[in-house]
């Protein structure tokens, strides 16, 4: 702490090493006794420890899986699949839940009173309810919604029914879909880093060749015969074709999108008022058009204030994926609950599912610290 | 709007200026209003007429009760009590209102600017949690035992909502304190201990207190599952509260501390008197947010288990009588969190007017 300029020089502090040292000595103790304890308790109880049993087949099923599974898959295999899905299930969302929040947060700083208030009520509604309430809320009304046959359509390409959510998608193979999705992240990763171009044009640039990339691959890639799109389809009882959404995926999404753009309103909504007024005047006196204030002038300043903060909520949605447990949704949380209660390595499948956690926050943070260097104000 | 003109600009002030400034300012706002300001009215007059004038209110009329028509209010008085107070015994949910209805009563009072003092708000609330474990648990006075397996419902999550802030704020001001201080060692266990924490899902925690204790615990130190979960989430609260609370710290201008020094303060007065009521004051809008956040994530408990107000709604429509009047019963528990938790976050604005005229 703040030491005293003209202060006598220090003398070795006896008192401080001697606290230090017997917290320490606390410490080491509570840590050994709980490993003792540890050891014969699962002595007692006859089980082994180590990580032998990850090469073991598991033997059981679970709802969601983006990869090929089958029950004889090792637990290995399994957690690697739950985390595949906790990481899309929070990377979808994060983006999503960005995207709704800043359009809210915008509306809510809006000089429009109607736009205000609309946004008022979005975000003191998702707001204020616990998210799983709100997550098993839309579970429900997913699991009461009309079968197949009487599902919601749009256009007779997108489906809503008790089975999920039918997405029209490419005529190819899983191999052909995951290239494409790797080359719209490299795409966007050579992008971010080109120098000279508007942030606007990027965007463009992106979702042009993404787009691009999907045609050609459709037209190239999809069988002899059939068409590029797979649009979905009734025949008899259930859908064909298209990509199917479990509704498990589509009441997670929709809940922590919404909580998330709730929070990440307040959030630019925060930003956006610490942008000073003279800057908007400056940009009015220029004749600038509103869209192009808040493109130009109140996005840019916002953002500074808001990345921190906007950091932090994404490390927020990425843990709340864990409550997909309560209605069944098999993130990387409830593999490891049903990895534990099958094979009993309690001590071990909890340690997997804490160190995951760490290493993906501990990346997400190292994202947001980039992104904040990027933001900083030249020269300060 | 760039008109060169040396005149001050107008000001317009009365309804209709106002309702130009902010309803019709071009052709297109006037547009977004009406387009907003109907969707509005027509979600206000939908809500109104499912929730109240197509609604069908009691047990008796349960026939009325039609997919796709008003809000089916019996399902409320046919698993009101469920939801509200869990397994509780039948007879005895009086003393569960009552429990709940004291530790209420005592957070409203610690609301309280009167009752802020290091000794008064520590007596308020052994008084206050005397009081429920009385109710709750019984066993005096001719109440019947009740064991916290079959304590539910609202009066459980107001009791771990209440007990995490209670055994939390201390231990955040602790670590906050650690993470401070000049001693390596003490600095850098409390900084992994937060850092760590932080990081991970509040329902891993949990469930680690629930699963895991029992195998690195000595079996003499075990204790009740709800006491072991209730610490560990008061644990991720200090976590949460300590950097907050070590925010507020940083922001106190050093020569604070230094004219404590001076004067031979030593380092508990200096905390007690100097650091801490000028770091509660700063950090007080955080401190509300995060409250709010802890109510709200008391309802994961339910995933480990726990019978409390959340886990009662989902029990109420499990069943197959009222399984279609999942909406009603949802809404009901939602509206029973909204009320906690608009009440707390008013209550947090009020608090930052009070310190912001405090400071004029």
């Amino acid at each position: 702490m703040a030491d005293l300029a003209i202060a006598p020089p220090k003398r070795l502090d006896v008192r401080g090493l001697v606290v230090q040292a017997v917290f320490l000595t606390l410490v080491v103790i509570v840590v050994v006794s709980a490993v003792t304890s540890a050891r014969t308790n699962l002595d007692a109880m006859g089980l082994s420890s180590g990580f032998a049993f990850l090469d073991r087949a598991t033997g059981w099923s679970y709802s969601f899986s983006l990869l090929e599974r089958t029950i004889d898959d090792s637990y290995r295999w399994t957690l690697f699949i739950g985390f595949l899905n906790t990481l899309f299930l929070g990377v979808v969302s994060i983006i999503l839940a960005t995207i709704l929040g800043f359009a809210v947060g915008t509306a809510r700083d809006a000089t429009n009173l109607a736009t205000q208030s609309a946004a008022a009520i979005f975000i003191q509604t998702f707001r204020n309810i616990p998210l799983i309430l709100q997550l098993v809320f839309w579970y429900a009304v997913l699991i009461h919604m009309p079968g197949p046959r009487q599902a919601l359509s749009v256009m007779d390409a997108l489906f809503l029914s008790n089975r999920g959510l039918m997405l029209p998608g490419l005529n190819v193979s899983a191999a052909a879909g995951t290239g494409l999705v790797a080359f719209a992240i490299l795409a966007a990763i050579v992008l971010a880093r080109w120098p000279g171009l508007s942030f606007i044009k990027k965007c463009l640039l992106w979702l042009a060749a993404t787009v691009a990339s999907c045609v050609v691959v459709a037209l190239a890639l999809s069988p002899e015969g059939e068409s590029a799109l797979s649009l979905p389809a009734l025949k008899g009882l259930r859908f064909r074709g298209g990509v199917n959404v479990p509704i498990e995926l589509v009441a997670m999404v929709v809940a922590i999108t919404l909580y998330g753009a709730a929070y990440i309103a307040e959030v630019v909504r925060g930003g956006l008022q610490e942008v000073p007024r003279g800057l908007i005047e400056a940009g009015r006196a220029l004749g600038l058009h509103e869209g192009l204030i808040w493109l130009k002038i109140k996005m840019p300043m916002a953002l500074r204030t808001i990345v921190p903060p906007l950091g932090n909520q994404w490390v927020f949605l990425m843990k709340a994926t864990t409550i997909g447990v309560a209605i069944g949704f098999s993130d990387l949380f409830m593999i490891v609950s049903t990895s534990i209660t099958q094979s009993g390595q309690t001590l071990e499948l909890i340690g997997i599912l804490m160190a995951v956690f760490l290493l993906i926050n501990f990346t997400l943070a190292q994202l947001i610290n980039l992104l904040n260097a990027r933001l900083r104000l030249k020269g300060h | 709007m760039a008109e060169a003109s040396l005149a001050p600009p107008a000001v317009d002030r009365g309804p209709l200026a106002w309702a130009r400034r902010r309803l019709f300012s071009s052709w297109l706002d006037g547009l977004v209003t009406l387009g907003f300001g109907a969707f509005v009215l027509w979600v206000f007059f939908e809500a109104l007429d499912w929730a109240v004038l197509g609604a069908v209110w009691s047990l008796e009329d349960k026939e009325l009760c039609a997919p796709g028509g008003g809000a089916c209010w019996s399902v409320i008085e046919a698993r009101g009590r469920l939801i509200l107070f869990g397994l509780y015994p039948f007879e005895q949910h009086w003393r569960s209102t009552l429990a709940c209805l004291v530790i209420v009563l005592t957070m409203g009072l610690s609301c309280v600017p009167r009752f802020w003092g290091v000794r008064r708000l520590p007596l308020l609330w052994l008084a206050g949690f005397g009081g429920f474990m009385l109710l709750m648990y019984g066993g005096v006075f001719g109440l019947s035992v009740v064991t916290t397996e079959q304590w539910g419902g609202l009066s459980l999550t107001v009791l771990i909502f209440a007990s995490v802030v209670v055994i939390g704020m201390p231990l955040s001001v602790l670590l906050a304190l650690a993470r401070r201080s000049d001693m390596p060692v003490i600095r850098g266990v409390a900084g992994g201990i937060i850092d760590v924490v932080r990081s991970l899902p509040l329902l891993t925690i949990l469930f680690a207190a629930a699963v895991v204790v029992p195998f690195v615990v000595p079996d003499w130190a075990q204790g009740d599952k709800l006491v072991r979960v209730i610490l560990a989430f008061a644990v991720f609260f200090a976590c949460y509260q300590a950097e907050i609370i070590r925010a507020g710290l940083q922001a106190i201008p050093p020569g604070q501390e230094e004219a404590a020094m001076a004067l031979g303060m030593k380092y508990w007065r200096r905390v007690i008197d100097i650091l801490l009521p000028q770091a509660f004051r700063s950090s007080l809008p955080a401190t509300i947010n995060q409250f709010v956040i802890t109510f709200k994530e008391t309802s994961i408990v339910t995933i480990i288990g726990f019978f409390e107000i959340m886990a009662s709604g989902n029990a109420a429509v499990g069943t197959g009588d009222w399984a279609g009047q999942f909406i009603e019963v949802y809404v009901f528990v939602g509206a029973i969190y909204f009320c906690f938790v608009f009440g707390l976050s008013r209550y947090g604005a009020y608090l930052e007017r009070r310190a912001r005229l405090g400071q004029a």
